[in-house]
């Protein structure tokens, strides 16, 4: 999956080149040998157990942690050779307790980075209105408060925003839904993906939850202890062909519904809707449903079968387990290089 | 305080003549209003704002004293300790004492007062000052180095803004007991409201010490609300309880 960038400045191509991080006065490496592309434009998801060294991964990018051998290039400028501060403030930069600063006001924090840039005030003030609505906050109920008065999530949105303000090519997700409820947490979720379509930044995102990493990763890189790169591809890729056995007990017994769960049931080749009369009983679900919640449904209402039906509740045709069986054998065919 | 040198007083010698004035003053009575209009203007007043000098020279050097030690301290763990341990030999020196000590060396004098209230403050202000910039939160630190500001920016807007609140609260509590122990001074000819307490005390015409030491306590209640006020003004982000 190519994305072309279409944001106003280009996405960055990030490479990770034979990268390896010893910590001082330890004797083995937390990452070694690092090697990994990560396409412009793309939503890369770095995970793996704890100790796996993903955040070490990530802080090597904006050198918070310094690269003891190999090299990180962004659009192929190596991040060593770049000025600290000026690299930094090229990224933005997203963690799990967002860091909001409590002494200024939602619009101060998330002009922070374009006033360190030395961007005109009116430049500023529009393009801060612009954010808080981009990533779905209300200007004139939310610029002029100060972060106490909001809740968590209300605060990632504002840290999203703040790291995207001066327009960075990448942007680096540590851990940046880890601390908010589930519910919560699936509507950002969602809304960065939805953001992330106009924007195309590159973005390179940790996390410990393999179902985020699915659903938000373009790619996955999956880290064993010790910092050794297990696997690196796309979800669809890791849950039909798991690399080894790491990878397989990492990704979970459950992948094949995980990967029914990126799926939705308007990829499927449909049978014919059975005659009206023999409809009544059969369960039924929308084409836009994932493939796993359907299989769901079937379970819980002991039917091998579900009507498909389109939004306007039309029925388009029927499901079967035997088909839902078929797709991931199939996939699993085309999976393989 | 007041009632400890009323009493001191009541046990004293009483001096018969109090000068020309009313019934009251001749009389020395509990409190003579006509003693305080009459001389307000050109006994009092002069006095009260030579107290003011003096704890506003003093709190302000002590503040920057304190202030340079405790970015010194927050930046080199080591300098915590010396001058903790320094400010706080210090504070426990009794006031008299301090102020004695110092007649040698500098004098009976302004310098010597001054020297001795910078002192009392250092304690005060440094831990306040350390212990707000300590207790800045993690993560605004964390995530101001991410974006891309230096060490100074760090400081300078994030950390200190941050550690206000405390700051403040150190130089209240150093303010009030700065112009508490100012009225020691007039003890080595500093002057200051301290100056009418000793004489009233000496002659023993309460009007003069009471009122003098109301005025202290006055003084001492308005710069504490005024700073809070400050405070206020230069940390809005703080949610005071209602």
């Amino acid at each position: 999956m190519v994305r072309e960038g279409r944001g106003k400045a280009p996405a960055a191509e990030i490479v990770f080149d034979h990268v390896w991080h010893h910590y001082p006065g330890r004797a083995v490496a937390a990452i070694q040998d690092l090697s990994l592309t990560i396409p412009a434009g793309e939503i890369c998801v770095l995970i793996g157990p704890s100790g796996g060294g993903k955040t070490t991964a990530l802080k090597m990018v904006n050198r918070l942690i310094p690269i003891s051998k190999g090299d990180i290039t962004i659009d192929g400028r190596s991040v060593q050779a770049m000025d600290v501060i000026e690299l930094r403030r090229g990224i933005g930069y997203v963690i799990q307790q967002v860091g909001l600063f409590p002494h200024m006001r939602v619009e101060d924090n998330i002009a922070t980075t374009p006033r360190l840039l030395g961007w005109p005030d009116a430049e500023i003030r529009t393009r801060v209105r612009e954010l808080i609505e981009l990533v779905g906050l209300d200007p004139d109920e939310h610029a002029r408060t100060y972060p106490s008065k909001l809740s968590g999530g209300q605060r990632q949105r504002v840290g999203l925003a703040r790291a995207m303000a001066a327009d960075p090519p990448l942007m680096l997700m540590d851990e940046p839904f880890g601390a908010i409820d589930p519910i919560t947490r699936e509507r950002l979720q969602d809304d960065f993906l939805r953001l992330h379509q106009t924007i195309r930044k590159t973005v390179i995102f940790v996390t410990h939850d393999i179902d985020e990493a699915i659903k938000m990763g373009d790619r996955i890189a999956i880290l064993r202890p010790g910092g050794l790169l297990a696997h690196y591809d796309t979800p669809e890729n890791i849950l039909a062909k798991p690399a080894d056995d790491f990878v397989a007990r990492f990704v979970g017994a459950d992948r094949g519904l995980k990967r029914l769960s990126l799926r939705t049931l308007r990829e499927i080749a449909l049978l014919d809707a059975p005659p009206d009369s023999e409809r009544p009983g059969l369960p039924s679900a929308s084409e836009g449903t994932k493939v796993s919640d359907a299989l769901s449904i079937m379970l819980t209402s002991g039917n091998p079968s579900l009507l498909v039906t389109d939004d306007e509740g039309t029925v388009r045709g029927l499901v079967t387990i035997d088909l839902i069986t078929a797709l991931l054998s199939t996939a699993e065919r085309s999976g393989v290089p | 305080m007041i009632g400890v040198i009323l009493s001191l007083v009541g046990a004293g010698p009483t001096i018969p003549d109090f000068g020309r004035g009313s019934d009251c003053v001749r009389e020395n009575g509990q409190f003579c209003m006509d003693w305080v209009v009459d001389n307000f203007g050109d006994q009092l007043l002069p006095r009260l704002i030579q107290h003011i000098e003096l704890t506003a020279i003093a709190v302000g050097i002590g503040f920057a004293i304190a202030f340079i030690a405790a970015l010194l301290a927050h930046r080199y763990h080591w300098v915590k300790t010396p001058f903790t341990a320094f400010s706080a030999f210090v504070y426990t020196i009794p006031s008299i004492a301090l102020f004695q000590l110092l007649v040698p060396v500098t004098g009976l004098s302004w310098t010597s007062a001054e020297i001795a209230l910078v002192g009392y403050t250092l304690l005060i202000l440094f831990r306040n000052m350390l212990t707000g910039l300590q207790e800045v939160p993690r993560d605004a630190i964390d995530a101001a180095e991410g974006m891309g500001f230096t060490q100074r920016q760090i400081l300078w807007r994030v950390e200190l803004p941050l550690a206000l609140p405390a700051i403040m609260a150190g130089l209240r509590i150093a303010t009030v007991t700065t112009i508490s122990l100012a009225t020691i001074a007039a003890y080595i000819g500093a002057g200051g409201i301290g100056q009418p307490i000793f004489d009233g005390i000496q002659r023993g015409f309460r009007t003069q010490f009471v009122t003098a030491g109301i005025l202290a306590v006055t003084l001492a209640l308005v710069a504490d609300g005024l700073l809070v006020l400050a405070q206020r003004a230069l940390a809005p982000w703080v949610r005071y309880g209602r």
